[in-house]
Parts: structure tokens; C-alpha cells; sequence
């Protein structure tokens, strides 16, 4: 009987989630057109957009999965300069730039899944602070080496140059008089055709949705819940760890790269410096902010700590100050237990989930 | 004599980040939190000895006691304000904490001293000459080099044998028991935070004088090396905070110099990966057998 009624809650919640992304895209839809939004607010759309499904991406694995990434904005990193790359490379061949916009995301999805799983090799063998601390390293790695990749294109193909020692040019690429640079080093993607909309970053927010809340409904994301909350419990039930482990990983992996793409196809220039350690604990900061585990809370803390800075313009030199503050607030209050004890009184079904939760444990205790 | 003068500027960098892995880790080993704030506390060293000389023209081994002592109260400060309230909150809770203070700190720092760079100028000038000028060291080197010694021995001594250190072994093993033993452990928490501060300015003077280029987001890099040297070491011990530290400075400095300065920071990454692998606590960490 409780199980039935958990499932219909979960769905329901579920329900609710989709329903207020499409409610959020309609609304903003509206006040676009009616010409609500400012221009610099337009601009912060499909961003936010990235920065949601990042979000959603990460929760699978800190949330679902229960391990501490640092690096995830390296695998955000491969999908756009993949996406770049292939959006530029195909703009002649394809027209229509709705089909380029969705091979660019789907190539960028596969080659950060294939980098996951390269990554999720060494990675998933660690636990802990050292799993991160690896992540973390994966991540600083990953742009380095972006950094030193030289791209070009001309009518014979793509031309790679790995350029470490950074004595080479773009010119030492052999292109042709028509070729185009599109990646230069340090100095990054260049004159990329800006193709990325806002409805895009919506779908691309739904399916991601869409893939997640499947896949914890699913047995193989009760499996990684399981690893997740006793590990040698787990194991001593039969659960390949590291087989369930790395689906999750390679899925957020792959998740994060179309975020990416998405991302690196709404700016003409963009530098792998952009995804650096600051960039995947800003992600970081929307999944504990948002409850970890919870979607929902990833897509609102990830909106509004991403237009946060925004609306804190009118403090200028304060704003990141003001963040900061807020940050810790936040975190201070929702750890605080006088204050825990007063979200349960304002919100009764809170508080009956937890004394329901409570007289498990006792019974639990009981037949032992 | 290349290899010789790359070796030791790499020793000398090391010793900078082991001084900084030494407070990473002391503070890990007690708290069991990731001190992301760390690197930052660095940097408002670095601003505060900069500040003292050219502004009021105190001398330079002045400034480095000002500076510890600013960046003292400043970690005890942060740890009873930020961490002290999170103690039984879950460790992403704390984290998540420690970031936003490092935030705090950086752009306080860029409200108060500007975001254009500030030049260090360094505590002793000159260079030692060997072998017929063949080989110069600069004295900074020689003093960060002795420093970091002499702080990773009294640390030694002071954890194995005073009171204080007891504590702080106690309180980092179990912080139940220490506390039925009648230790006072938010106190020696206090302290663990203090030490860690303290040693954080002197490594914050100590890189600026090789490094001179001050800015807000100066310490955030140093940090997270010697976050990664703290757990190349083996998280929570101190001579591995110290061999780590060393071992990391004089990777980085090698492959800036025979194989790309780009990709330095990558290379010691991968080390550490490499390491991780082989042993996943680290190069001197304690292996703890998980019991069911």
C-alpha cells in the first residue's frame, strides 16, 4: 500500500517538474514578445539554459550517484568545443540550422560520454575526498589540453595541430585560401555562428529531465541508489558496483557535453579558460543549494543563483560581495535546526513524511 | 647546472606549497573538511605585508608578523562564524560553506585593494653565486627552503609532544572520545584553524617574494595545488603534506622546463592521478581497512 502511494507521489512530483519548465518557457516566451525582457535578460536565457541542465547533470552524479565531482565543467568543456567544431565544419553541408544545432549537441553528448568513460576509469576506483580531488585534476587537465589545440577547416577536411610547446601558429595549419580557423589555442573558438535559441535549451532541459527521472525510476538507477546509500551492502547484494557506477557517471558525462554544446554555440568566442574550477563549483553550488537528489531544486537554484548577480547589478562592486553573504546565509539557515524545525511546522507534509520516516526506523529497530 | 638551478627553484616552490599543504591538512585531519577558503586566506596575507611596507613603511620581517597575525584572528574568526555552526552538517553542507567564504574573502580583497595587480617587493633581494657564477640562488629561495623545514619539524614536535598536539591527534582520530577524555574540542579546533592561518601568511609571503604579482584570485591556484600536494602525501599527515608539497613543486618545475609550460599544471595532475592509482590514500596516508 505505501509503495503504491510513494509511486504516485513521485510521479506526481515528477509531473510537476516538467509542468513548471514548460509553464517558465511559455511565460518568458510571452514576455518576449511582448517586450518585457531587457536585452542583456535575453541574453542570460540560453546560458541559463546550460547552466540548468548542468545542474540537473551533476545532481545525477553527486545526488544520485553520492560522488563528489570538482571537474564536471571539463566535460561541459569537450561538448562545446566538439559542438564548435562540428556546427562550423558542417555549415556548408547542412542548411538547416535546427538538424546542425541537433548533430552538434548529439556529437557533443558522445564524445564527453566517451571522455567519461576514459575519465570514469581511473576515477570510480577512488572514493571520497581523493574521487574529487581527481575530478578536480580531470577538469584543470582537460583545459589545458584544450588550450593547446589548434583547429582548422578547409575544403580537404579538418586539420588537427596539438601544440604544447605553444611555438606554432594558426598559420601552421596548411589551410587553403578558403580554409577557417575555428579553434586557436589559448585564444579559443573564434567567429562561431551563434545558432543556439532559447526553445532548444528548453527541449535540451526537458529530455535531460526526461533521461534522469527515467533513469532513477528504473532498476538500473535503484542499483546506483543503492550504492549510493550502503556501498558494501550493495555490493554483498550482487550489484556490480563499478558496472552501475560508471552508467551513471558516462550518462551525467554525456548530459554535461550537451549542455556544452549548446553553450559554446551561443557565443562567437569562447576560451576553454571559461570552464575552469570556478565554473564547476559554481554548478556545484545550484545542486546542494537545490537538495541533492532533487531535480526540481537543481532547475530553481541553478535560475535564480544564475540570475541572482544579475538582478544584483544595482550594487555594482557589492554584488559578488552580496553573494558570497547570501551563500553562506544559506547555508548556515538551512543547517540550522531551530530554523529546520520551522520549515516542518509551516509545512505539515514535511513534517508527517519525517515522523513516518521516524516510526520506521523505531520498528526497524524493534525486530532487530 | 640547468638541471641543478631548476632543481632547487622547484624545491623552492615546493616548500611554498608545503607549507600551505601543511595547514590544508592539519585542518582536513581535524575538521574533515576541504578548507576551499584556504588559498584565499594566502592571498590577504600577501596584502596585508604589502600593505604594512608601502603604506606605512614598517620593515619586512614586521610585515610577515602582522600578516600572521591578521590572517590568525581572520581563520579564527572564519571558523567560528562559517564552520563552527555547520559541525554536524553534512560535508558538501561545509563545502559548500568554505567556497563561499573563499568568494567573500576575494572580493573583499577587490573592493578593498583594487583588481589591478600590486607588485611584491621581495623580503631579501640578491642571489648566491656557486661555481663561478654558474649557478646563482636567490637568498628567497635558500630562506623558503629553510623555512619550510623548520616549520614542518616544530610541527612534528608539536603535535607528537605537547599537549595541544596530543589534542589535536586525539580530536582528528575520534571526537567523541577526545571529548570524554575531557579535551576540549571546538577549542582545539580554534587552534588547528589558528596554526593553519598563521602558516597560510608566511606561505603567502613566502610566494609573493619569488612571485611578486599580487591580485585578488592570487591564491586561489597555490591553493589548489597544495590541496593536490596535501593529498599526493596522503591527506592528514604532516610529513606527507611536506614530501608532497616538494615532490609537486619540482614535478611542475621540470616540466615547465624541458617539456611545456602550458601544460605544467597538467602534468602534475596526471601524477597525482598516477599516484592515486597506485596508492589511493596517497604516498604516506594511513590505509584504514573499512570494517562491516
Amino acid at each position: 500500500m505505501s509503495k503504491v502511494k510513494s509511486m504516485k507521489k513521485s510521479s506526481v512530483r515528477n509531473a510537476a517538474t516538467y509542468g513548471i519548465v514548460v509553464l517558465a518557457f511559455i511565460l518568458v516566451s510571452i514576455f518576449s514578445k511582448a517586450g518585457v525582457l531587457s536585452r542583456s535578460a535575453q541574453g542570460l536565457l540560453v546560458p541559463a539554459c546550460c547552466y540548468i541542465v548542468m545542474a540537473i547533470s551533476l545532481n545525477l552524479t553527486v545526488g544520485i550517484l553520492g560522488e563528489l565531482s570538482l571537474g564536471h565543467a571539463g566535460f561541459m568543456s569537450i561538448g562545446a568545443f566538439t559542438g564548435v567544431i562540428v556546427s562550423m565544419s558542417l555549415q556548408a553541408a547542412i542548411p538547416s540550422v535546427a538538424l546542425r544545432l541537433l548533430i552538434a549537441i548529439l556529437s557533443g553528448m558522445i564524445i564527453a560520454a566517451v571522455a567519461g568513460f576514459i575519465i570514469g576509469i581511473p576515477v570510480l576506483k577512488l572514493r571520497g575526498d581523493y574521487l574529487a580531488i581527481v575530478t578536480l585534476a580531470f577538469g584543470e587537465i582537460i583545459k589545458e589540453l584544450i588550450n593547446c589545440l589548434l583547429v582548422g577547416i578547409d575544403e580537404n577536411g579538418l586539420h588537427f595541430i596539438f601544440n604544447p610547446t605553444g611555438a606554432k601558429s594558426a598559420d601552421d595549419l596548411g589551410l587553403t585560401e578558403a580554409g577557417k580557423v575555428i579553434i586557436k589555442g589559448a585564444q579559443g573558438a573564434t567567429g562561431t555562428a551563434t545558432i543556439a535559441n532559447f526553445t532548444t535549451g528548453i527541449i535540451l532541459i526537458l529530455v535531460s529531465l526526461f533521461i534522469v527521472l527515467n533513469f532513477v525510476n528504473s532498476r538500473t538507477g535503484r542499483a546506483v541508489l543503492a550504492i549510493r546509500d550502503n556501498r558494501i551492502a550493495a555490493e554483498s547484494c550482487g550489484i556490480n558496483i563499478t558496472k552501475y557506477k560508471m552508467i551513471a557517471f558516462v550518462i551525467s558525462a554525456a548530459i554535461a557535453g550537451a549542455a556544452g554544446a549548446l553553450y559554446g554555440m551561443n557565443y562567437s568566442n569562447l576560451t576553454s579558460s571559461k570552464f575552469d574550477f570556478n565554473t564547476s563549483i559554481l554548478i556545484l553550488v545550484f545542486v546542494v543549494l537545490g537538495g541533492l537528489g532533487n531535480m526540481l531544486g537543481s532547475i530553481i537554484a541553478a535560475t535564480v543563483l544564475y540570475v541572482l548577480p544579475e538582478a544584483l547589478r544595482e550594487f555594482a562592486d557589492y554584488r559578488m560581495l552580496m553573494y558570497a553573504i547570501v551563500l553562506i546565509l544559506v547555508m548556515l539557515a538551512t543547517n540550522n535546526p531551530t530554523v529546520k524545525n520551522l520549515f516542518m511546522k509551516i509545512i505539515p507534509g514535511k513534517k508527517k513524511e519525517k515522523t513516518e520516516r521516524k516510526k520506521e526506523v523505531k520498528k526497524e529497530g524493534a525486530s532487530k | 647546472m640547468e638541471f641543478l638551478s631548476y632543481l632547487i627553484s622547484g624545491i623552492s616552490l615546493g616548500s611554498v606549497y608545503a607549507i600551505i599543504a601543511l595547514g590544508y591538512t592539519m585542518v582536513y585531519g581535524i575538521a574533515k573538511m576541504l578548507n576551499f577558503a584556504h588559498g584565499d586566506v594566502i592571498m590577504i596575507g600577501g596584502y596585508i605585508s604589502y600593505t604594512a611596507v608601502s603604506a606605512m613603511n614598517v620593515p619586512g620581517w614586521l610585515s610577515v608578523i602582522i600578516a600572521m597575525v591578521v590572517c590568525t584572528v581572520l581563520g579564527v574568526i572564519i571558523e567560528g562564524l562559517a564552520y563552527k555552526p555547520l559541525r554536524s552538517a553534512p560535508s558538501l553542507a561545509v563545502l559548500i560553506t568554505a567556497i563561499g567564504v573563499s568568494y567573500f574573502l576575494q572580493n573583499s580583497a577587490l573592493l578593498i585593494w583594487g583588481a589591478d595587480p600590486k607588485t611584491y617587493t621581495s623580503l631579501i633581494d640578491g642571489n648566491l653565486k656557486l661555481f663561478d657564477n654558474q649557478l646563482s640562488i636567490s637568498y628567497v629561495s635558500i630562506l623558503t627552503i629553510v623555512a619550510c623545514i623548520v616549520i614542518m619539524i616544530a610541527l612534528s614536535v608539536f603535535t607528537s609532544h605537547s599537549k595541544m598536539g596530543k589534542a589535536m591527534r586525539a580530536c582528528s582520530e575520534d571526537k567523541g572520545a577526545a571529548q570524554l577524555m575531557g579535551i576540549n574540542v571546538n577549542f582545539t579546533i580554534s587552534v588547528t584553524f589558528a596554526i593553519g592561518s598563521a602558516l597560510a601568511a608566511i606561505a603567502g609571503v613566502l610566494l609573493l617574494s619569488s612571485y611578486p604579482s599580487l591580485m585578488p584570485t592570487t591564491g586561489s591556484m597555490p591553493g589548489i595545488k597544495a590541496f593536490t600536494a596535501a593529498v599526493f602525501g596522503g591527506i592528514g599527515s604532516i610529513p606527507g603534506a611536506f614530501l608532497g608539497g616538494i615532490l609537486l613543486g619540482v614535478i611542475e618545475s621540470f616540466a615547465k622546463a624541458y617539456i611545456s609550460t602550458q601544460l605544467a599544471n597538467s602534468i602534475v595532475f596526471a601524477v597525482l592521478i598516477i599516484v592515486l592509482l597506485v596508492r589511493p590514500t596517497g604516498l604516506l596516508g594511513k590505509r584504514i581497512q573499512e570494517k562491516v
